[in-house]
């Protein structure tokens, strides 16, 4: 097993916050935030750029002390603790690399700060960077590696220290898209080999969903919902999850009557039977996502006509004009093509339209 | 273990607290006599044998430190401790210190409290010594430890105590010296008893003087008004130079002519010429045994005069000195311009000359009124030049140093001029911040802009050559006498070759102790290598750490450190020097006459280069590698040594550079403080011209020059081809 050739064992660590808030200036980055991740789960905070979720991952660090609130790894109180006097080793956006080390020199870099012997530092440097797929290029410097080796340096520098907690600010940003997909999953066996405690921030939706135990959504310096990937998937808690998470078409529908948690919709003609998820008669939101809906040239529940269509090798991207508005429906590749201009008929997976709240703030 | 709860370096700055009252001697120059106190000067010893009794007082926040030791306390406990015990000893150290003078109380409210004798002697304050000091870094140290446990600064010590030195450092050398200008010029004595009072009215009065601001010039032969003249004399230059260098920039960024490592070579060399040097090469072409003038005498029968002495030659050699400064900040602009705006004019048909007024010269308009006012700047704040060629024409900074060192000693004259003099600079760097600083057209983007630079109109170019020719022959006359001036016997009178001079600044005469350096220049010499070598890396380090301070941290009162640490770059050497005497000829902090405030003067002075480099280079610098260093357990110091100090490399250099050149060549603020014992090379030559032995001031001006282009061709080849600026706008 590789379990036992890894010379790494980190202590696993759960990390707490409780009502943590932070505040440069006026500007509140992170406000009244509580969560908890359990030891040696990955935990990804997900969001749109600028909603906080960096500077949640700084204050784990200890790269910036909270304006309010408490920070617990491990049980301990650390919120006023330095970086320097916390077992959490971070992998930076820019992967930081110091460029006048060495890439044997930046992952001895941590042990030989705390006092090991030079010798027993690049010692164990060399086993981390074996584990990570480096054996042999310690003498190289950072600038003469690719964008992926120089990021598996930045977490074979992190892993090193063996930290009770390792954080990553958006890791795969630098790599080209082919390449994210390999090092995600890299990332993801990593942490279950060793059973790391790890927080992940991404605004890639997708990226969160493939790696994560739990997912944190943020919104406007706020937690929006947390949940394993599906959950977040199938049950949103409101408008801004779901478009967040997937694709969907938003349409305006009316609940007619609501019986046993079950709500009858009406959609233009259409009527359906969809789990009532807390809402009541009357006027509602409905997603409805692009591959729950299905075309075909003469079956189907309603018409509508073909207005734009691209074609992306392993999909067809339509967006079909019908009499509740504009839908985009994403079709197999495989499948035969409408032309712009034809008609088609449309038909509703309900396994794939879930009833949502309105957002509960509309700074959006 | 005990004590565990305290790191170590609390733990030593404690018993530097306390060795600083009772082992290190408390004054510099003690009157007390050793023996008779039992060998000890430390404080607590000259209270216990009833002198100086006030220092008792000094013991009380040192008690209050040391109940850190107590077991059982918790971290906010020792906060608290550390931190007012910090502050209450300084309190104690400076209220002590200004509270009694050299005359008794200088507080008489104290006095009238606790009664004008302590005793039954009256008290009287001297210099700090090792003590002193030891006792004031202790008590800001502790502070620092008190205040870091707060929380300040990620509750990192080493921080919080960066800070508060640099702050106490810069408090000390630049603030307190500049504030005692202002009070100094408004303070009068109060007869002959001593001790002074406040007088505004009496100040106000000083103020209406014609030799300050007298406009007799107007309408009679007599001079203006010392004011008229400096402003008259700074917009002269400052026109003049700017106009020099355009047409400099002009034909150095955008023709073809064959010179221009000739022009690339004469805007270096003023940078490491003394200033003075210029004018007195004027003097050995025009004065009234010059080069020229026997030329123009022998010929044409023009008589020999004096006219190079006033307000021509003053004129004349300031634009020759900073006619390269505005060069350079000219030709940064021309080339910041981005062609393809010209090309965009001409593909509009418009012609050379018509792209040349609309689009060229309104784009240069900022970098011109940046370029007048360094230059006006630069020409109120030189000394040199007026103090060599000024004859009868006065400006400020000249009038300043006689107020200090002339027959009629006015020290509260010397802060009154002093103070219209930096009130005029820093109107004119506010000028430049607020009303340039806003309207930077400057169109370098970073990104690849491929065109071409647009070629000069024909009349342009000629005109601009018009200036740059005759200008740059001048300015080889001037280079070529400095550097025959001190190989011939006398100028103008007798051109025999030869080494005299050379023998009396530079003569080793072998003896049986060895070499014995006998020539007169030596000592100063010595003492300028001395001066440069100590100040140098002080001057680096200290830059370094304000830079990494200001770009890395976030601390409260920021933006007034950083004015601080720039103001003693934009304050004339004369003021600096008369604030130096007011501020530190008096204790407490009295330390006038020594090399060390030399030292000093120079680190204050020439920190903001080092500063500003390490700040530009830091921005450069992904903080995210400090960061990963602090997520990797190290301490901000180490982060600083292994991560910050090797990237900095450049800044370094350029910082060890400009202060040891600065050092090598700056005369107006050390004048004032140099002494017998510690004569500069800059203050020895100016006192050769004026004892009009031009001969050994040129011989040595050489060797100087010689020796700075030396130490920056080393340094050239060793980091490459780096731009020093002299003073760079902001
Ligand atoms: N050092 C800072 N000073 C002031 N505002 C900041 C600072 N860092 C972040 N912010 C602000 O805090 C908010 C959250 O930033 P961040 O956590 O970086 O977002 P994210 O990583 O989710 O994109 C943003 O509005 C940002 O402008
Ligand atoms: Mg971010």
């Amino acid at each position: 097993m590789q379990t036992q050739q890894a010379p790494l064992s980190p202590r696993k660590a759960s990390v707490e916050f409780r009502a943590v808030s932070k505040l440069y200036g006026k500007v509140t980055a992170v406000d009244q935030v509580s969560f908890t991740i359990q030891p040696g789960q990955l935990m990804t905070l997900l969001g749109p750029s600028g909603c906080g979720k960096t500077t949640t991952l700084r204050m784990i660090a200890g790269l910036e002390i909270p304006s309010a609130g408490q920070i617990f790894i491990g049980g301990e109180d650390v919120t006023l603790r330095s970086a320097a006097d916390r077992n959490v080793s971070m992998v930076f956006q820019s992967y930081a690399l110091f460029p006048h080390m060495s890439v044997l020199e930046n992952v001895a870099y941590g042990p030989s700060v705390q006092g090991l012997k030079k010798s027993m530092a690049e010692d164990k440097a060399k086993h981390v960077l074996e584990m990570v797929g480096l054996k042999g290029l310690g003498e190289r410097m950072p600038s003469e590696l690719s964008g992926g080796q120089q990021q598996r340096v930045a977490v074979a520098r992190a892993l090193v220290l063996e930290p009770d907690v390792l954080l990553f600010d958006e890791p795969l940003s630098n790599l080209d898209a082919k390449l994210r997909r390999r090092v995600r999953e890299d990332i993801r066996e990593l942490q279950q080999r060793l059973s790391l405690t790890v927080a992940y921030v991404t605004h890639d939706q997708e990226e969160a969903l493939a790696v994560s135990d739990e997912i944190i959504v943020m919104n406007n310096a706020k937690i929006a919902q947390r949940g394993t990937p599906h959950t977040l998937y199938s049950e949103p808690a409101d408008l801004f999850i779901v478009d967040f998470i997937g694709d969907a078409n938003i349409t305006d529908v009316v609940i007619d009557k609501v019986k046993d948690q079950q709500a009858d919709i009406q959609l233009g003609p259409l009527r359906f039977t969809l789990p009532q998820r807390g809402l009541g008669q009357g006027p509602a939101k409905l997603a409805i996502r692009p591959d729950a809906i299905s075309l075909s040239a003469d079956r189907g529940l309603t018409a509508g006509v073909v207005s734009k269509a691209f074609f992306l090798g392993r999909l067809w991207e339509y967006t079909i004009e019908t009499e509740f508005g504009a839908l985009f429906v994403t079709v197999p590749g495989r499948a035969a093509p409408f032309v712009v201009g034809s008609s088609v008929m449309l038909d509703f997976d309900v396994s794939g339209m879930v009833l949502v709240h309105d957002c509960p703030d509309k700074k959006m | 273990m005990f004590l565990s709860h305290l790191p170590r370096s609390v733990l030593a700055l404690l018993a530097l607290a306390w060795a600083s009252v009772l082992v290190l001697p408390w004054y510099w120059l003690s009157s007390f006599d050793a023996t008779s106190l039992n060998g000890s000067l430390a404080a607590f010893w000259l209270v216990a044998h009833g002198k100086s009794v006030w220092l008792a007082g000094l013991l009380l926040p040192l008690f209050t430190l040391s109940l850190v030791l107590l077991p059982r306390l918790s971290q906010r406990q020792i906060a608290w401790l550390l931190s007012l015990g910090g502050l209450l000893a300084l309190v104690m150290l400076l209220g002590q210190g200004f509270a009694i003078g050299l005359r008794g109380w200088d507080w008489p409210w104290v006095g009238q409290i606790v009664g004008t004798q302590v005793f039954g002697a009256i008290p009287i304050q001297q210099g700090l010594g090792f003590g002193g000091y030891a006792y004031l870094l202790a008590a800001l140290m502790l502070m620092s430890q008190g205040l870091a446990r707060f929380g300040l600064c990620r509750g990192d010590a080493f921080i919080v105590s960066s800070i508060t030195l640099s702050f106490g450092l810069i408090t000390l050398f630049v603030f307190f010296p500049v504030s005692r200008v202002l009070i100094q010029s408004v303070l009068v004595p109060d007869g002959p008893g001593g001790g002074t009072t406040w007088a505004f009215a009496a100040a106000l009065h000083k103020l209406d003087d014609p030799s300050i601001w007298g406009l007799a010039c107007l309408s009679s032969t007599r001079n203006c008004g010392v004011v008229w003249n400096t402003l008259f004399l700074g917009v002269v230059v400052g026109a003049g130079s700017t106009l020099l260098g355009l047409a400099f920039a002009l034909i150095a960024g955008r023709s073809q002519w064959p010179f221009k490592p000739v022009i690339r070579l004469l805007s270096v060399l003023p940078i490491i010429t003394p200033p003075f040097v210029i004018g007195l090469a004027l003097i050995l072409l025009f004065g009234r045994s010059g080069f020229f003038t026997g030329l123009l005498s022998e010929w044409f029968d023009i008589p020999r005069s004096r006219w190079i002495y006033g307000i021509y030659g003053v004129t004349l050699a300031q634009l020759l000195a900073f006619t390269p400064i505005a060069f350079m900040i000219l030709l940064g602009v021309v080339q910041g311009i981005s062609p393809s705006m010209e090309e965009a004019a001409q593909t509009l048909r418009a012609d050379r000359w018509t792209t040349f007024r609309t689009i060229t010269l309104p784009l240069l308009r900022p970098g011109l009124a940046n370029a007048f006012l360094v230059g006006f700047v630069e020409s109120l704040a030189d000394f040199g030049n007026p103090l060599v060629l000024g004859g009868n024409f006065d400006v400020l900074s000249t009038k300043i140093f006689f107020a200090v060192v002339g027959s009629a000693v006015d020290e509260s004259r010397a802060a009154l001029l002093a103070l219209i003099l930096l009130v005029m600079t820093l109107a004119a760097f506010w000028v430049q911040n607020v009303w340039i600083g806003k309207k930077n057209y400057t169109t370098l983007t970073g990104k690849g802009d491929s065109g071409l630079a647009a070629i000069l109109p024909a009349g342009v170019s000629w005109s601009c050559a018009l200036f740059v020719i005759p200008w740059s022959l001048f300015m080889l006359c001037v280079y070529g006498i400095i550097v025959v001036g001190g190989f011939v016997v006398s100028l103008g009178r007798d051109y025999t070759p030869t080494l005299k001079h050379f023998e009396t600044a530079f003569k080793i005469t072998p003896s049986d102790f060895g070499m014995q350096f006998s020539g007169s220049a030596w000592n100063s010499f010595f003492a300028t290598l001395e001066v440069a070598a100590i100040s140098t890396p002080f001057t680096a380090a200290l830059g370094l750490l304000i830079g990494y301070l200001l770009s890395r941290q976030k601390f409260s009162g920021k933006s007034v450190f950083e004015f601080c640490t720039m103001l003693s770059f934009a304050i004339p050497g004369t003021v600096i020097g008369v604030s130096y005497i007011l501020a530190f000829n008096v204790p407490p902090f009295e330390m006038t006459g020594t090399g060390m405030i030399l030292v000093i003067c120079f680190v204050f002075r020439n920190i903001p280069v080092g500063i500003r480099a390490t700040m530009a280079t830091l921005s450069q610098v992904d903080p995210s590698l400090d960061e990963a260093s602090l997520t990797l357990g190290a301490s901000s110091l180490t982060t600083l040594r292994r991560v910050i100090l090797p990237l900095l490399r450049p800044a370094i250099i350029t910082a060890l550079v400009y202060s040891f050149v600065r050092t090598m060549t700056s005369v107006s603020a050390i004048i004032f403080l140099v002494s017998a014992k510690y004569n500069m090379a800059t203050t020895y030559i100016v006192g050769r011209v004026e004892a009009g032995e031009y001969g050994v001031a040129i011989a040595y001006s050489c060797v100087l020059i010689a020796l700075m282009l030396a130490m920056i061709i080393l340094i050239q080849l060793f980091v490459g081809d780096r731009a020093l600026g002299r003073r760079k706008a902001s």
